[in-house]
């Protein structure tokens, strides 16, 4: 019985293998490795980011059964909420899920800067990883408005409302607004931002991302470069990197599971061009550290000066971070190197303590 | 379990040994568990419109404001529950109500004034008009009638 079982799965597998050469694949997969030492635990992230972008994709695609965008956004969230059997569930989940993805991305993106994986050949690595961090939040800034309740529409009103304060920003603005006010003609929009144009430029650019990845391998920081090459350890990718991978994906599903079930994401009132903003309005949390910058600067020098002078810093920061692999050589004496890792840690203190600020304020 | 040499190579070689036959049987038991978890919420969301249909099918009774209006000699088509449905006037006092789907393929069916019987347009199937026999045509059964009672202000369409 056992052997008749196995010669048949043997026939199935060499007729496939011999139209796709998957042990060629299988092959290659166990040859490639991953070093481990005391920093390992950070490959994770990125993993993780992705697990998170699955159920972002799985869950999108079943809102996308009983959302209306236009005029019937908030009636049709109302129903998925209220109505529809576990609507709510699979909402809370890609809401969860979608604030998970970011946080993976920051901690994978500040693992990656401090371990300096960003370094010659690694760069389009960086780039490409920074760009769909930069798609992620816009993920999360247009998937925000779309139950079209109270926060969504002041979040997007203020979100727009920023870039629109530059000087020659404001058509930019009113053309993905689709008019001078945030309405169904917005919604509109952003839901086919949100549904069709990122995900359509999040996919090729993963792909591209992973590719490098699997190209380069994972680096080593700088701490394990010091061990001998004989002493360093590492595990084949498959099938022990990619057995641990998949334990890790299950905690972060159970994790993932936990909240979205017992603390359900919750639909607001319904957006009233006419009433006030509520009180203790602010963004989502991952926009708050820019927020909070730009509020700083609007405090410090009164008027546009304030508004154009932060955004300035913002983006000159938004450079920096970018161009790290191109300032970040080596160099004899690893000065350099050591003063690169004091940018980073000033961008995180920064991130972190505006971002706290920003919350103690509202 | 003995630990004689030989008998350990031989459970080292064998194609499933008790332990990897458990921990594989785990593992399928675990995942099955959490596909039922995950399958169980998204099938009822994904057949919720269905769930809902399924009630409004069990209605019994409908009630036709102003059909008694209805010109002798035409028909009109009505919704009984979520199907459509024909209603015809033959004469002053004799009604036929069915159901306005062709037994075939489910196409909805018409009311043919000319020839007074009743035509699906999609494979040519006819059904008399009074008791809903299937005539001619691909159709293999009668359409189903209900019982039409005239009512205040209207008629009342009920289950047979
Ligand atoms: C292919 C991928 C995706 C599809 C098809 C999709 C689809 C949708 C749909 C139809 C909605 C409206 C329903 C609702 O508001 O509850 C929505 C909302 C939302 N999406 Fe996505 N989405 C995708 C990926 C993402 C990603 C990657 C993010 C994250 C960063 C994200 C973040 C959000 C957020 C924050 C909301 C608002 C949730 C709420 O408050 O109800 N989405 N998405
Ligand atoms: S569906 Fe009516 S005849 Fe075929």
């Amino acid at each position: 019985m056992n052997t008749l079982f196995q010669n048949a799965f043997k026939t199935a597998y060499n007729w496939v293998d011999e139209r796709l050469n998957i042990g060629d694949a299988i092959a290659f997969a166990g040859k490639k490795t991953v070093p481990e030492h005391k920093h390992s635990f950070w490959y994770y992230w990125g993993g993780i980011s992705m697990f998170f972008f699955i159920v972002q994709c799985l869950t999108g695609v079943l809102l996308m059964i009983y959302y209306r965008p236009g005029a019937e956004a908030y009636e049709s969230v109302r129903q998925i909420t209220n109505e529809i059997k576990f609507g709510w569930l699979i909402r809370s989940v890609h809401s969860w899920s979608a604030n998970l993805m970011v946080l993976a991305i920051f901690i994978h993106m500040f693992s990656v800067f401090f371990m300096k994986a960003y370094r010659a050949p690694r760069e389009f690595g960086w780039w490409s990883g920074v760009a769909l961090l930069v798609l992620t939040t816009i993920f999360g800034f247009s998937g925000y408005l779309l139950p079209m309740d109270e926060l969504a529409y002041f979040a997007t009103k203020v979100g727009l409302g920023i870039p629109g304060s530059m000087p020659g920003a404001s058509v930019l603005v009113d053309l993905v607004r689709g008019g001078a006010e945030v309405g169904d003609a917005t919604i509109q929009r952003f839901f086919t931002l949100h549904v069709v144009v990122l995900p359509a430029l999040f996919v090729p650019l993963l792909g591209f991302h992973l590719w490098l990845v699997q190209k380069h391998g994972n680096a080593i920081p700088p701490s394990e470069e010091l061990t001998p090459v004989s002493e360093r350890r590492s595990i084949p990718f498959f099938p022990n990197f990619f057995a641990k991978d998949l334990a890790v994906w299950l905690i972060a599903l159970n994790v993932l599971a936990v909240l979205a079930a017992l603390f359900p994401w919750d639909l607001g009132k319904q957006a009233d061009s006419l009433s006030p903003a509520p009180v203790g309005i602010h963004p989502e949390w991952y926009f708050m550290s820019s927020f909070q910058i730009l509020k700083l600067f609007g405090r410090w020098f009164p008027g546009t000066l304030g508004e154009v002078l932060g955004i300035l810093v913002f983006n000159l920061g938004l450079v920096l971070w970018m161009l790290v692999p191109l300032y970040d050589r080596e160099s004899p004496s690893g000065v350099k190197a050591r003063r690169v890792t004091y940018f980073g840690l000033a961008v995180l203190a920064i991130t972190l303590i505006t971002t706290f600020w920003g919350y103690w304020e509202v | 379990m003995s630990n004689s040499p030989d008998q350990k190579s031989n459970e080292e070689n064998a194609p499933l040994t008790r332990r990897t036959f458990i921990l594989a049987g785990a593992g399928v038991a675990a995942g099955a568990c959490y596909a039922a978890a995950m399958g169980y919420p998204v099938y009822r969301y994904l057949a919720d419109p269905s769930e809902r249909a399924q009630s409004a099918v069990a209605v019994k009774e409908v009630f036709l404001k102003d059909a008694d209006k209805l010109p002798v000699g035409t028909a009109m088509m009505f919704k009984f529950g979520v199907k459509p449905a024909l209603l015809i006037r033959h004469a002053e006092n004799e009604w036929t109500a069915l159901t306005a789907v062709c037994t075939h393929l489910a196409c909805t069916v018409q009311y043919d004034q000319n020839k007074k019987h009743i035509f699906c347009a999609c494979h040519g199937g006819v059904y008399d008009a009074k008791t809903g026999a299937n005539v001619s045509g691909p159709p293999p059964k009668p359409l189903a009638k209900f019982q039409v009672a005239p009512a205040q202000g209207g008629l009342t369409i009920s289950l047979t």
